[in-house]
Parts: structure tokens; sequence; C-alpha cells
């Protein structure tokens, strides 16, 4: 099932035992080379994006924000997802609720066509967007004489933004849910609960972790989003640029410490989600231990 | 029977798979099935010459390519990286681990800039490179480097769950038989985590070859020679060319399902091969 990998339950790492199997001397270089390996190829660009956005000093880096066109960018990205993560929470729920709870027919090809958009390039999320609602798309002739416009419009950013994050949550929740059983919504069930009362006392807070674990990658990919919403935009300054698409244009007008500087802005939620992404895998990890020893 | 019974007490069943079902058939699957529908008004003859013009194939060529070599360079250093964190104690190993997953949260546009700062003739890396000769930045091998760096979490947080929960007894077993060390490696421990580490390269390969933000900027988008296949639909929709754009997508759409049917595959015999030990 797709929807194993990478979620959750595939970060928790429990306490292991180091294996001393190997000679101290072949140890230390595995490490030594594990670790270059990870400071060239993922700390330096990270550290770059940080100097390169000082490197005209701290007001050229503060103007670069305060550019009426960047603060612009970052209430669009705002918008954005705004929208986008909490429909795509609501749906996650209502999905992982179906499958983690329920026996159906087609289960697993559900489970399977949740994931689909992880597999679509960027791009091409984008692109059927505008086959759809594009002046040459299906419903744009249709559109266009009732004057609606979704395409190089926020419609059609929104859209494309909720396209790429459908499975966030659902794929967090779904094997959480399912490890958990039905047991406890039963006994409240028995005992008078309404099933609103069941889902918000009993199923809530037991997801809670997870729940904000799906959300919070969700909330970094939907403010990141770069490909998608490049094709939806027209990229009209100050009107349907995202950060990302800031970044972009800065970058190609030569303007690099201006690029950066809002890049930066990005680099810090990205350092912000690692940081509550961890802190929320140890809490997992712990309410998993809890749960065991509860049986 | 008391499987289904315990199943159908709980409530909200026809409202929960009723508004996901909605929901998924509104945002992806409609707009999907409008692109299929979309490229077969071109008619098969106009689909094929759409996607096996000179620059199109060239673009195929760098695109499968470059990410396969990624792909391949992760499966190696993904799980150098995974054994090192799940089998040795050193400082800093939290943090190294909590940093694998940067490509993930970070986005791509900045990754890409970052990178092609990097790496251009004048960068931190690029300039070494430079001076024996190497031009990275605009050519084959910054795409390679771009989607390296975009592929390497899928290998190691694929194989690091199964490395976790490998058993030592069999590690020793093989030493107590005689082997050496590489050879319990090679004739134990790989064979048991090579359904994780082909799922990995496959997560890795199939996010490379649709792979945009990260890679343009290295990429400096050459016709012929460093232009990617969705750079290429985008430069089409600019020009216009919605049927081109249109069969380009669908054939990556093609390409992308026959890879999560293969990565659904790989991962299914993962779990088996799992489970089955315990």
């Amino acid at each position: 099932m797709s929807a194993q990998t990478l979620t959750f339950a595939s970060h928790v790492h429990h306490v292991h035992h180091a294996a001393r199997s190997e000679t101290p001397w072949v140890r230390r270089s595995l490490t030594a080379a594990a670790l270059v390996f990870l400071a060239l190829f993922l700390l330096m660009p990270l550290a770059l994006v940080f100097v390169q956005a000082f490197a005209k000093g701290w007001e050229t880096y503060v103007s670069a924000l305060m550019d009426p066109m960047a603060l612009a960018a970052v209430k669009l990205t705002l918008l954005v997802t705004l929208i986008a993560v909490p429909l795509n929470t609501v749906f996650g729920v209502a999905a992982a609720w179906a499958i983690a709870k329920f026996e159906f027919p087609g289960k697993n090809l559900l489970t399977t066509l949740i994931d689909l958009p992880f597999s679509v390039s960027p791009v091409v999320s984008g692109l059927i967007y505008v086959l759809l609602f594009g002046m040459q798309g299906w419903l744009g002739p249709w559109l266009a004489e009732h004057d609606i416009k979704l395409i190089f419009a926020v419609p059609g950013i929104v859209l494309a933004t909720i396209f790429v994050t459908v499975p966030f949550v659902a794929r967090e929740l779904i094997p959480l849910m399912q490890a958990q059983g039905n047991d406890e919504e039963e006994a409240a069930l028995v005992l008078g609960a309404s099933g609103w009362q069941t889902f918000r006392h009993i199923t809530l807070p037991n997801i809670r972790w997870g729940l904000l674990y799906g959300v919070i990658l969700c909330n970094a990919r939907a403010m990141g989003e770069f490909g998608a919403v490049s094709v939806v935009s027209g990229h009209i300054r100050g009107a349907t640029n995202t950060i990302p698409l800031h970044v972009e244009i800065l970058y190609n007008e030569y303007n690099s410490a201006a690029a950066f500087a809002v890049a930066s802005l990005l680099a810090m939620l990205a350092l912000v989600t690692l940081a509550l992404k961890s802190a929320l895998e140890w809490r997992l990890a712990r309410q998993i231990d809890a749960d065991k020893d509860e049986e | 029977m008391r499987l289904y019974r315990q199943h159908s007490v709980l409530p909200g069943f026809p409202l929960a798979l009723g508004f996901t079902l909605l929901y998924l058939s509104l945002i992806v699957l409609v707009p999907l099935s409008a692109t299929f529908l979309k490229s077969a008004t071109l008619g098969w003859d106009g689909f094929f010459e759409a996607v096996t013009t000179p620059r199109v194939l060239a673009s195929y060529k760098l695109t499968f390519g470059a990410a396969l070599a990624a792909a391949a360079i992760n499966a190696i250093m993904g799980l150098l990286v995974a054994w090192v964190l799940v089998r040795y104690e050193f400082p800093g190993r939290k943090l190294a681990d909590a940093f694998v997953d940067l490509p993930f949260a970070l986005p791509t546009a900045v990754a890409g800039i970052a990178l092609a700062t990097l790496y251009s003739s004048k960068g931190w890396v690029g300039q070494f490179a430079a001076q024996v000769g190497f031009k990275i930045a605009f050519t084959s091998l910054g795409v390679t480097i771009a989607l390296t760096f975009i592929g390497l979490p899928f290998v190691v947080r694929t194989v690091q769950p199964i490395l976790e929960d490998l058993e030592k007894e069999l590690e020793e077993a093989a030493a107590s038989l005689g082997a050496t060390r590489w050879q319990t490696f090679l004739k134990v421990i790989l064979p048991t985590l090579s359904p994780a580490l082909m799922t990995g390269f496959a997560l890795a390969f199939a996010r490379g070859v649709g792979e945009y933000g990260s890679v343009i900027f290295i990429a400096g988008n050459i016709p012929l020679v460093s232009e990617i296949t969705p750079l290429l639909i985008i430069t089409k929709l600019e020009q216009y060319d919605y049927a081109g754009a249109t069969a380009l997508a669908v054939s990556m759409l093609l390409v992308s399902f026959t890879l999560l049917l293969a990565i659904n595959l790989l991962q299914w015999w993962t779990q088996n091969r799992r489970g089955s030990r315990i």
C-alpha cells in the first residue's frame, strides 16, 4: 500500500542498540562519509541561502522584504494556504474515517487514488487545470461568457495548490487510525454518545498529533509550491505572484540579493517545519509506546 | 462476519465516503480525465508526432537519464546515510536524522536558486569544479545534482525502518558460521534490504522525472542540451501550443502511473517480506 511509505509511522524511530560489529575504523569512515555527503548536498545549499540573503547587508535584506510586490506575494501565499490547508484537512479526516474505520470494496484503489497527486509532475498538475478552465480548455469559453476568470487568477492558484497537497493529511491519518482500531469509539457509542460526540471526544484526541503532523507538511508544501502554481499563475506582479514565484522573478532579473532575501523566508519555514516534525515524531513515538503499555 | 459487524456500528460512513469521493473527483479525477480526453482529440498520429520530435526526445533522454543517475547515487548514499543513522552513535545524530528531510521541507524554487548559485562557475563548489575543467551548471551534471538533492530522503526514509527492524540474530549467526563482516553485509543484510532499497530507488526516480523547481535554475534550459521535459511543457504552453503541451503531459502521466504501479508492487513485496519475518 503506497500510503505506507514515508508516513509518520515510518519516521518513528525506536531506541536501538548500536551494533558494534564493524571495526571502529570502518565505523568512523562510514560516519564521516555520510556526514560529508549530507553537509555537501543538504547543508551547503541551505547555508548559501542565508549567506546570499545578507550578502549586501541588512538594509538590502529588509528593503527586499518590505517591497510592495514582496508583501503582495506574502499576502497571496497566506491566502492560498489558508484556503487549501483547511480544505485538505477536512478531506483527510473524512477519507481516513471512511478508509480506516470501515470495510468496503475498492478501498485499496481509493487509497492509491488519494496518493495520485504525489506521482504527478507539478507542471502537469497545473496544466490539467489550464486544460479544463483555460481559454483553450473544455470549460474556458463558457467561463469567459460568464466573465469568470479561474486561470491566470487566484482561483487557479488555489486549485493547483489544493491538488498538489491533497494526500498529506489523509496519508498520515489512515495508518494511524487503522492501528488504533474502533474499540474506543464503539465503547463511547454503547455508553450513549452521539456520533459527533464520539468523534470530537474520542477520535480527535487520539489522532491529534498525527493530524498536526499532516497539517504541518501540507502547509509547508502549500506555501512553497512552485511548478503547479507557475503554470496557472500568469505571473502578474502584485496580483498573482506567490512567494516562490516572486523569488523566481527576482532571480531571473539578476537581483540575487533580493531573491535570496525573500527565499530566506521560505528557508525559515522549512526549518520550522523540520523542527515541528521532529518534535511530533517524538510525541507520536511516546504515544505508540503508551498505547502498547496499556495493552 | 464478526469483523463486518464490528466495522458497521460506527456512524458517518456514507457522509465520509461520499465527501471523499466527491472531493477527489472534483480536484483530481475529473481534471486528469479531461487532460486524457483533450489528448485524444489530437488523434494517434498527432499525438505520436508531438511526443517524438527531436527536441522532445532530447528532453526525455536528459530527464530519464539524470533521474536514473540521481536515483542510483541516492540508492548508494541513502543506504549509507540510513546505515550510519541507525547503527552508529555519534554526536549530532538526531540533528542529522531530522535534517535528512530538508529536501521535503525546502520549497523547490529555493533549492533551485541555491543549487544554481552553488554550482555556477563562480559558486562555492562550482569554482573548484571549473578549475579542474568541469562545468556543472547548465549541463546534465547540474540536473543530476539537483535531482540527487531532491531524491535523497526517499531512499533514507524507506530503508531506515527496515534496517531498524533487522534481526541481529541473523548477523550473529552468519558471523558465528565464519562469515566476514563484508560477507554478512552482502549475503545477509543486503538481500533483506533490497526490496526497500528498490522502493526508495523507484520513489526517488519517479520524483526526479517530474521535478521542476529545483532543476530549472541549475539546468539553464538550453534546448537539446539541458532542457527537461516538464520545462518543455511550459515552453509549449507559452507558445500557445496547447496540443503539444497536452501530448507531452499525457506521455509523462503514463510514465508516472506506470511507476506508481511498480512502486505499489514493490511496497507490497517489501511488506510481505517484513510481515513474513515477524
